[in-house]
This record gives C-alpha cells, sequence and structure tokens, in this order.
C-alpha cells in the first residue's frame, strides 16, 4: 500500500469512527432494569381506608443520559395479572373485566415522549399511559439518584381510576372508592450514565 | 346498665352483620358492611373499656341468692364475656391489619395498626376471630337464658334491677293527673 493510500484511508476510518462513535453517543446503550430494588405500588381509598397494591411483574426500557436528558426515552410495561394485595380476595378480584381486565388488556404501558431536567437529579417526563385501552398524557416528575452500582428513579404521581374505566358499573361511584390513585415508583438501573 | 343495654345493641349488631357480610359477594354493599362493622367493633372496644374501668371502681350490686355453684358459674360468664368484649374486636382488628386493610374509624380517623399487612397472619387471625365471635355468642346466650331463669323461673326479680325506671328499687312512676 502506498503512503498516499494511506494518506487517504487513514483520515477516512478516523473519520466514520468519529461518526459511529456520535451515533452511540447519541444513543447510549439501554440501561438494565434490576428486579431488585424496584417497586411499582398504587394506593387506591376505600371509604377513606388506603388500601395498597403492588405489581409483581413489570419490565422498562429506560435510554437517558442524565447530562442530555432530552435525548432519551422511557417505555415501561406492566403485566396487569400481577397485581398483588394483602389479601388473597382482591387478588383474585382486581384481574377481572370491571377492574384492570387482565385477559383483554394484559399489558398497561407508558411510553416517554418528552424529558427534560427538572434541578439537579431531576427530570419532568412527559409521555402517554396506557391502561385497558385508554391512554392519557402524563408528567411523571422523577428523582435520580446513585445506590450502589445502579441508579434509583423514583417517584409518584396521580392518576384518576376512571379515565381508564378501572371499576365499572357499581363501583364508578368515586364516594366509596376514589378515583385518585397515588402510584409509587422506584426503579433500580444498571448502566446508567452518570448523573 | 346504660352501657350494658347499649353494648348489647351493638354487640348484637355486630355479630349479625359479621354473619351476613362474608357470604356477600365483592360489592360496594359488601364494603359498607364490612367498614360498619369494623367501626362498631372499635367503638365496642371503647365502650367495653368504660364500662370495665367502671366495674372496677364501683362495686356491683349483691348476687341474688343462689347456690354457691351457680354463682361461680355466673361469675365465670362476666369474666368470660368481659375477656371476649375485647379479645373480639382486638382480634378483628388485627386481622383487618394484616390483610392490608388498616381501620379509618368512621372514614375519618385512621387508626394504628398493630401488626403490619402479613398474608400468613391474616390467614390465621381471621379463624380466630371468628371462633372467639362464635365463643362470644355462646356465652351471650347462656348469659341471657340464666337471666331468663332467674326471673321467671327462680322469681327473684332479677331482670328489674337491669330496668331503667327500678334502678334504685323504687315504686313505678305515678301517672300524672291533671
Amino acid at each position: 500500500m502506498s503512503s498516499r493510500t494511506l494518506f487517504v484511508l487513514v483520515p477516512l476510518f478516523l473519520a466514520l469512527a468519529g461518526a459511529g462513535a456520535q451515533v452511540a453517543l447519541a444513543q447510549p446503550r439501554p440501561a438494565q432494569l434490576q428486579a431488585a430494588g424496584s417497586e411499582i405500588a398504587f394506593t387506591t381509598r376505600q371509604m377513606g381506608v388506603p388500601v395498597e397494591g403492588k405489581f409483581g411483574q413489570f419490565s422498562a426500557r429506560v435510554v437517558l443520559d442524565p447530562k442530555k436528558p432530552e435525548s432519551g426515552n422511557v417505555n415501561l410495561t406492566i403485566d396487569t395479572a400481577s397485581a398483588r394485595f394483602g389479601s388473597a380476595e382482591l387478588d383474585a378480584e382486581v384481574p377481572k373485566p370491571i377492574w384492570l381486565h387482565a385477559a383483554g388488556f394484559p399489558k398497561a404501558t407508558f411510553q416517554s415522549s418528552r424529558i427534560q431536567a427538572a434541578g439537579p437529579g431531576r427530570f419532568d417526563v412527559a409521555g402517554k399511559l396506557t391502561i385497558k385501552g385508554s391512554t392519557r398524557d402524563l408528567v411523571v416528575p422523577v428523582q435520580l439518584a446513585p445506590a450502589g452500582a445502579n441508579q434509583v428513579a423514583s417517584g409518584s404521581f396521580t392518576i384518576k381510576r376512571l379515565d381508564f374505566k378501572v371499576g365499572e358499573a357499581e363501583w364508578a361511584d368515586t364516594s366509596m372508592l376514589a378515583n385518585d390513585v397515588v402510584v409509587r415508583f422506584k426503579l433500580a438501573l444498571a448502566g446508567l450514565p452518570p448523573l | 346498665m346504660a352501657l350494658h343495654w347499649l353494648l348489647a345493641l351493638m354487640i348484637l349488631g355486630s355479630l349479625g352483620v359479621g354473619l351476613c357480610m362474608t357470604g356477600l359477594p365483592f360489592s360496594p354493599a359488601r364494603l359498607k358492611l364490612y367498614n360498619w362493622h369494623k367501626w362498631a367493633g372499635v367503638t365496642i372496644l371503647v365502650l367495653s373499656t368504660l364500662r370495665l374501668l367502671w366495674r372496677l371502681t364501683h362495686r356491683p350490686p349483691a348476687d341474688v341468692p343462689m347456690s354457691a355453684r351457680q354463682q361461680r358459674a355466673a361469675h365465670a360468664a362476666h369474666a368470660a364475656l368481659y375477656g371476649l368484649f375485647f379479645a373480639v374486636p382486638l382480634a378483628g382488628w388485627a386481622y383487618s391489619s394484616a390483610a392490608g386493610f388498616p381501620v379509618v374509624l368512621f372514614g375519618v380517623l385512621p387508626l394504628p395498626d398493630f401488626v403490619g399487612p402479613d398474608r400468613a397472619l391474616s390467614e390465621s387471625l381471621k379463624p380466630l376471630h371468628q371462633w372467639l365471635a362464635y365463643a362470644l355468642a355462646a356465652v351471650i346466650a347462656v348469659h341471657i337464658v340464666a337471666a331468663l331463669k332467674h326471673h321467671f323461673v327462680d322469681r327473684d326479680g332479677l331482670l328489674l334491677r337491669m330496668m331503667p325506671a327500678r334502678r334504685h328499687g323504687g315504686a313505678p312512676v305515678q301517672p300524672i293527673r291533671s
């Protein structure tokens, strides 16, 4: 190979490598959700009584560079059949059609549309929440904090259960069962770029 | 004595609601009954505490004449009643907490959970609450039968001591003539 050819090829190679690196920078690898340390829980109110449930099965695809949050995105999927309560009776009740209708709508999803920085370690994640075939826009405030080798994204938000037709017929009465449902989440993520 | 009758009403009501509600399908009606039952249970607990304090600080009326054996049985039944006045609601409260339903008195006053949500514990507290309640119902039945026997068989006028107008053993109230 002549020195002239090298003279052309080397810069070309470097340019390509640089472009490749830029693509990699613009789209960091998705973080891995760690089941241990992750939790999605929700609290309803029945005649003033707070009743808590948790989802046992969920997955998340999180691509986020905390220094460039606008380029990130979050996609969360929850198995609606995995809701668990303190009592076996509620475990059996909630997958039924008038509640989450787990057979017809096995997944509830959240797909982000825009992530914005909102202070140190804080982000506002706007997106669409879909439960039981109904979709609503939502802005979720998220706090990101290191925890051991992982980073934990946590926060809470309130949704209206009737927006998603959860609790139909006689259960649509919000004086018996409040419309507001508070959702709390904690996602332990490995492989997220540092804050 | 007013506490005796108020508690009698509340306890019999709670036993009845308790029997009915568990057979209902999951519904708002069932939820209402469960909550009323819990509020009644907590109220019974509070009133029973007042009653026990009253009983401990006041001398109860002397027993009507009866055999020593009957006397022992009567006192044992009363002790069992007092014990169950506390045991039944406390077991129910713990069962509710363990099942993940904290008790919120009258829908506004959240009461502390003295046990946390625990599936296994709730499954053993449920029959405990149930059988203590059956025991309470059985002792109440004995108590009622014994009281009726005193009044109608022994003709010792026992029931009159528990009636408002005869509290002090006085004459019946004279009708007022105009």
